[in-house]
């Protein structure tokens, strides 16, 4: 099995993994596969295993059984195959976690420097450009905490794009926001998504799901309960599960 | 009833308050049998008079005291802040210098000594500290590290470590380093043997301080980092610690400060640091207060001296929460 990853077709494939956390089995049998450029929105109540699901695809946390495969690497104990994928598999959390005592312009040349060894001007210039694609380049020398929550969103988005991931992993990115700052976060992940960047998102965000998605996963305590395209899942949901949760999502 | 009486006559409340609280200290000041001798001093035609009647002279000096105090501070609320603490301090020196004023020392013993005092004393007793000092924050770092790690060897080994270095005496520490570790073949002299102990006593104790920093930054940050492809030291020294220091630094500078007079318990071996010297310096001459005052002083000087090298360093790590 290769260390270096295939990135101009980065496909990542789960088969059977299976994740507890002590004795609460957390995810129960996944069988997914994501393909180059594709776009997967995963739904489900909380609890159901949605972050679990996709911080195991770099690591966050480990799965105890089955494989999770990205562009060709494993993803298991070899630490070196772990940091080959997470460059190439970028992240977006609820909280953001952005780093509050660096600059939004140091929080995004931090990981280019240091782990890519990209000279500081270099990075900069990376960084400017990606700050300028969502239309923060004003604010780069401001610290996080000067920012609004929808700001710090889209720079945690610029830092992740820094990388220059082939993936990008986002696990509910509009949850902690403000409802008039959620559009201006949806459309930064719109126009990735038009870009042709891989997304594998977290999100009760409909709108987002029937506009960019390729497909939308259902999952409920751990597994995936139901997977179709979003317009036929929204409007017609095969389980009972899935139509109670969307009626809720509703309400 | 009473509170009902507050609320009608606020102006008689405040004044019978005022009273109240000058007779208490009246009270205080006479009944901790402070002698009126000062009296005498500041105007000698009463020290007649005071002989006289010793009881009076006690309850006249304690009056003066507490309606001098009320004065002051009257006095001193008058001021702007920033001058009530320059004033308050100021008093307050001048207090403590009467005070050592008042042991009739030798000022001349205290300028022939204090030279050396300084060239040899404060010398040892700084180097010994700023090696312990560093000594510690790495082995406090390190402690700390361990004290977090999931690896069940290197936590029982940090807290076995921690427990027992707080546990035991710094002065016995001192004494079991110095004279059991030659019994095991390991000669050491009082100096190292001095740094050893304080590096190990504060490295414990800043161990806990350095593993409280760090579980104070939120998981985020480091689940941030390592999304990002740094590895678990990248984290820890670019994301996390920077961050933790403004929860490490205070009570760290804190640690600085009791270490710097703790290094006096070196003298026990004979090191001739600060403490060493202000003991033995005096004995000649039967003037031990002269010394001790004099070093005393010095240690305080010191201190600020790192009170003031803490706030520096505070603020410039406090930077990024100014918003
Ligand atoms: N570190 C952990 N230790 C123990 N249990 C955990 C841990 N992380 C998650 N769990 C449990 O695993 C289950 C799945 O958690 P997960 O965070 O994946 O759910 P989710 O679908 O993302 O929910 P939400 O919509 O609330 O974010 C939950 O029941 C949770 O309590
Ligand atoms: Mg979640």
């Amino acid at each position: 099995m290769p260390t270096s990853i295939d990135t101009a077709s980065l496909e990542i494939t789960l088969s059977g993994v299976h994740k507890w956390y002590g004795q609460y089995h957390a995810l129960d049998d996944i069988n997914l596969s994501i393909a180059p450029r594709e776009k997967v929105v995963i739904c489900g109540p909380s609890g159901s295993g949605k972050s679990t699901l996709i911080r195991c695809v770099n690591r966050l946390e480990a799965h105890q059984q089955g494989r999770i495969v990205v562009g060709g690497v494993e993803v298991g104990e070899d630490e070196r195959k772990v940091d080959a994928i997470r460059r190439e598999v970028g992240m977006v959390f609820q909280q953001f976690n952005l780093f509050p005592h660096l600059t939004i312009l140091e929080n995004c040349i931090l990981a280019p420097m240091w782990v890519k060894r990209i000279p500081r001007a270099q990075a900069t210039e990376i960084a400017m450009d990606y700050l300028n694609r969502v239309r923060i380049p004003e604010q780069a020398n401001k610290y996080p905490g000067q920012l609004s929550g929808g700001q710090q969103q889209r720079v945690a988005i610029a830092r992740a794009l820094c990388m220059n991931p082939k993936v990008m992993l986002f696990d509910e990115p509009t949850s902690a926001l403000d409802p008039e700052m959620v559009k201006e976060v949806l459309d930064t992940m719109v126009s990735l998504a038009n870009e042709g960047m891989t997304m594998v998102c977290v999100t009760h965000e409909m709108g987002f799901a029937r506009q960019v998605a390729d497909r939308v996963i259902f999952m409920d305590q751990g597994r995936i309960v139901e997977e179709g395209e979003p317009d036929e899942f929204f409007a017609h949901p095969k389980t009972d599960r899935a139509s109670l949760f969307l009626s809720q999502l509703l309400h | 009833m009473i509170g009902r009486m507050i609320l009608t006559y606020p102006d008689a409340a405040r004044r019978t308050g005022t009273f109240l609280l000058l007779a208490l200290i009246t009270l205080m000041v006479y009944s901790l049998g402070v002698s009126p001798a000062w009296i005498g001093m500041v105007l000698p035609t009463s020290s007649e008079w005071l002989a006289a009647n010793p009881a009076l002279g006690r309850l006249v000096s304690a009056v003066m005291i507490a309606v001098i105090a009320a004065l002051n501070w009257k006095a001193l609320r008058q001021l702007p802040r920033h001058w009530q603490i320059t004033g308050v301090w100021l008093e307050l020196f001048v207090l403590l210098m009467i005070f050592f004023y008042s042991f009739n020392l030798s000022f001349a013993f205290i300028a022939k000594k204090i030279s050396f005092l300084i060239s040899q004393g404060v010398v040892t007793t700084l180097y010994i500290s700023v090696i312990s000092i560093a000594v510690a924050t790495v082995i406090a770092l390190l402690g700390a590290i361990a004290k977090l790690s999931r690896n069940g060897v290197i936590y029982g080994l940090a807290t076995f470590y921690t427990s027992l270095f707080r546990g035991l005496p710094l002065l016995m520490q001192i004494y079991i380093i110095y004279l059991g570790l030659p019994q095991v073949g390991y000669v050491i002299s009082a100096v190292p043997a001095g740094i050893l102990a304080l590096s190990l006593c504060y490295g414990a104790y800043m161990t806990e301080i350095f593993r409280a920093g760090i579980e104070s930054i939120p998981r985020g940050q480091s689940e941030g980092a390592t999304a990002l492809g740094l590895s678990p030291s990248q984290t820890m020294g670019l994301v996390i610690l920077p961050q933790a220091m403004r929860v490490i630094i205070p009570p760290t500078g804190n640690q600085f400060i009791a270490m710097l007079k703790d290094s006096s318990l070196i003298s026990v071996v004979g090191v001739w640091e600060l403490m060493y010297l202000a003991r033995t310096q005096g004995q000649t001459e039967f003037r031990h207060i002269e010394m001790l005052i004099t070093a005393s002083m010095i240690y305080w000087i010191l201190s600020i001296g790192l009170e003031f090298i803490q706030s520096r360093i505070e603020a410039r790590f406090g930077r990024f929460n100014v918003r």
